[in-house]
């Protein structure tokens, strides 16, 4: 099953090689990693998409919280929280697939945030899923190249 | 007071109580080397190699149960270092590797004696850090001690950059106690677990107490014999924890796992009621997991809780120190009745009578079980033992039954063939007094022999029982069972003359070729107090370690001595290492 692992470790250089190193040492898989600071400046965020049976899902946030450097570890999926992710998509636009095109693009609230002679780039976001649709949606030889940043997410409890 | 990075270092460790380093300077340490020299109450021993120094420092360790303390410089210095460091990490042990890096500003340059020590030794630490900047550094020392001795131990490296040590600053004291939000090791035992287990403990007709090397680390012996006492549970003890609870106790079943005793496996695979203390279900213990334990309802009672559940699904989890947990258990259990298990123990002397670890004698042939046996009894059961890798290290821990804790001092987890040599010298260090045997091979002592040298300078005197069967004798067992006796690469031609090569470094060497000399060249070899002796020991070539559950089986399937002469595996099995 898919998890969202939310880490809040502290922010120093090494912290996530030390996470991506772990995955790696024990065969955990990861779909997605994201990191950035949070208002805390001596702490990173960092949401993991992975996948794995429970017992999996169970030593993945046991060895996690185990890293000197995570203070805390949570399991999103285990709890009501609210997913996101950005994609940017580079789209060859011709005037035969425009109007195809936009009405997807506004199917799945998504902007376009640069123009080219013959190209549209788009940013669609929403939960992992919403974004695959949308990509499924649009042809896939008119996909130049796609860059998604992964998940981040919340829980929706004031605090957890 | 003013003072550089390498006297700062120095300062920090001083009141850490450090006594002994284990080291070898370069470049990148040569400031903290001359700080060390100024400083006249802690020891330094110049080993000769960077992964003696570590498994001095871990020999040292695990006799004393205070952290041990190697140095090493940059680059090779730190890469020799890595095997000891992860030996140490197995096992659980609290160290403070201090390395040298080069100055900060060529770090990234691919500069002379450069690598990424923080990198490298990442997934073999407990914890590491780099110290670039000299008002970091006796924080991070206070921090890497404070790692490597709580919760369940383990080693921290400290890669300190040259400019590091050469900056100055006004020191104000070493900090007198630190916090980290991120690590809070001390768990209080849940009390709710307390009365789960106590549960399941009152309705066991079948318990068996399995205790690992966390009983050691945890100063849980008092304790535990309590705790046996109290419910007259039998207990096995896998090879880390052996020592912990007193061998030759009748409610001892002997060691457990691929080359334990019958009654220990038959007992755990019977058992309704496992009561796992301080141990972690390695593949070496469980055999195949699918047959591990199959009546059992398993309590786990551990500081690490990652350990549980890992590779073998837990009923009852306890996390906390053992010694804790022990004792909640024994207060609860206090005014309870537990179940008769009277048949229990019946089962248990029928399987016991079987005698597994008999072995046939030759006459003409030294049996290795048999040195170990005169060890024994020269020592009278009170000698230090280290042992390196191999058939000697399971005949070691199977035939000397060790009474007290800190006493057998092995590479359980890692397997480092090397180890003995080194590790009998910081244990020499740790306790002068005691008797220390080496108990190695003519494999494994060759990995770690120069060491000899630094035995001398030092004056740690112990003594090498080499059992030389010409063969790296655990990889031709395995050849011989599994892979049709073709023996590819376990003979050794050209074996050195151990005896003149112990000479040659300043110490004694014995040759013995006979069973009758056996005993008096041991006799002779302890009553050499302030020398170290090489005692060169010619075994039977042919003799394998049994009792043995042969890969891919479970506790069950054990083979015997005498009555099962060839192991065979399946592919699963073969699949295992």
């Amino acid at each position: 099953m898919r998890h969202i692992i939310s880490l809040q470790l502290e922010n120093e250089s090494g912290a996530l090689s030390r996470v991506a190193g772990l995955f790696s040492a024990r065969g955990f898989n990861i779909e997605s990693l994201t990191v950035a600071p949070t208002n805390d400046e001596t702490l990173s965020r960092m949401t993991i998409v992975s996948i794995g049976d429970d017992n999996i899902i169970e030593q993945i946030v046991k060895q996690l919280d185990k890293l000197i450097d995570v203070v805390t570890v949570t399991n999103l999926t285990a709890t009501e929280h609210i997913e996101r992710e950005l994609v940017l998509v580079k789209i060859d636009v011709d005037p035969s697939s425009q109007a195809e095109i936009d009405k997807h693009i506004d199917e799945y609230g998504g902007k376009i945030v640069d123009v080219s002679e013959d190209t549209y780039t788009v940013e669609v976001a929403g939960k992992s899923q919403r974004v695959n649709d949308f990509l499924e949606a649009i042809d896939a030889l008119k996909i130049l190249e796609v860059s998604r940043t992964g998940v981040t997410g919340v829980c929706q409890k004031r605090e957890y | 007071m003013k003072l550089n990075g390498a006297q700062i270092l120095v300062n920090c460790l001083q009141n850490e109580g450090v006594e002994h380093i284990f080291g070898y300077p370069g470049g990148a340490v040569l400031h903290i080397y001359d700080a060390l020299d100024a400083c006249d109450n802690i020891a330094h021993i110049l080993v000769r190699h960077e992964q003696g120094a570590v498994h001095g420092a871990d020999g040292y360790a695990r006799v004393s149960g205070k952290c041990g303390v190697a140095l090493v410089t940059s680059g090779p210095g730190l890469t020799n270092a890595v095997t000891g460091i992860a030996t140490a990490h197995m096992d659980s042990i609290p160290m403070v590797v201090i390395s040298g890096q080069v100055s900060s500003a060529v770090i990234g340059n691919d500069a002379f004696q450069e690598v990424d020590a923080v990198g490298i030794t990442r997934s073999c630490v407990k914890h590491n850090f780099l110290v670039k900047d000299i008002n970091d550094l006796a924080n991070v020392v206070k921090k890497a001690f404070h790692i490597a001795t709580t919760g369940r131990p383990g080693p921290v490296l400290i890669d300190i950059t040259k400019d590091t040590t050469i900056a100055e600053i006004e020191f104000d004291g070493y900090p007198k106690s630190i916090n980290m939000r991120s690590y809070q090791p001390e768990i209080k035992v849940d009390a709710g677990q307390i009365d789960k287990a106590v549960a399941l403990i009152m309705q066991a007709k079948k318990p068996i107490v399995y205790s690992g090397g966390g009983s050691v680390i945890g100063n849980a012996s008092e304790v535990l014999r309590s705790f046996t006492r109290n419910t007259n549970f039998p207990i096995t003890q896998t090879l880390m924890g052996l020592g912990a609870y007193p061998a030759t106790d009748a409610q001892s079943l002997g060691m457990l796992g691929m080359h334990g005793t019958y009654e220990a496996n038959m007992a755990m695979h019977d058992s309704d009621c496992v009561i796992a203390v301080g141990a972690r279900f390695d593949d070496r213990i469980t055999g195949n997991l699918d047959k591990f334990c199959p009546y059992a309802k398993i309590i786990h009672i551990d500081i690490d809780p990652s350990s549980v559940g890992k590779t073998v699904a837990i009923d009852v989890a306890i996390i906390g120190q053992v010694n804790d947990a022990l004792n909640a258990l024994i207060q609860a259990l206090k005014d309870k009745k537990l179940a008769n298990i009277d048949a229990w123990w019946k089962q248990i002397e029928e399987w016991r009578s079987v005698d597994s670890m008999a072995y046939q004698t030759k006459s003409g042939v030294i049996k290795p079980q048999s040195v170990i046996e005169a060890l024994y009894e020269v020592t009278q059961g009170e000698a230090i033992v280290t042992s390196d890798v191999g058939q000697h290290q399971m005949w070691a821990a199977q035939y000397y039954p060790f009474d007290k804790p800190r006493r057998w001092i092995n590479s359980g987890g890692l397997g480092t063939m090397g180890f003995g040599l080194p590790a009998a010298m910081g244990a020499k260090l740790a306790d002068p007094k005691a008797d220390v045997a080496c108990v190695t091979g003519e494999g494994s002592i060759q990995m770690m022999l120069q060491e000899l040298s630094t035995m001398l300078q030092y004056n740690t005197p112990v003594k090498i029982i080499n059992l030389n069967n010409g063969y790296l004798g655990m990889v031709r067992q395995w050849q011989e069972f599994f892979y049709e006796k073709r023996y590819a690469m376990s003979y050794m031609d050209a074996l050195p003359d151990f005896v003149k090569l112990a000479e040659s470094y300043g110490h004694i060497g014995i040759k013995v070729e006979k069973e009758q000399d056996l005993k008096p060249a041991l006799i002779e070899a302890f009553k050499q107090k302030d020398r170290t002796v090489f005692v060169d020991i010619l075994t039977d070539p042919s003799e394998n370690v049994f009792p043995m559950i042969p890969s891919g089986a479970g506790h069950h399937e054990m083979l015997l001595a005498g009555r099962d002469e060839m192991a065979s595996t399946n592919d699963e099995g073969l699949h295992l290492v």
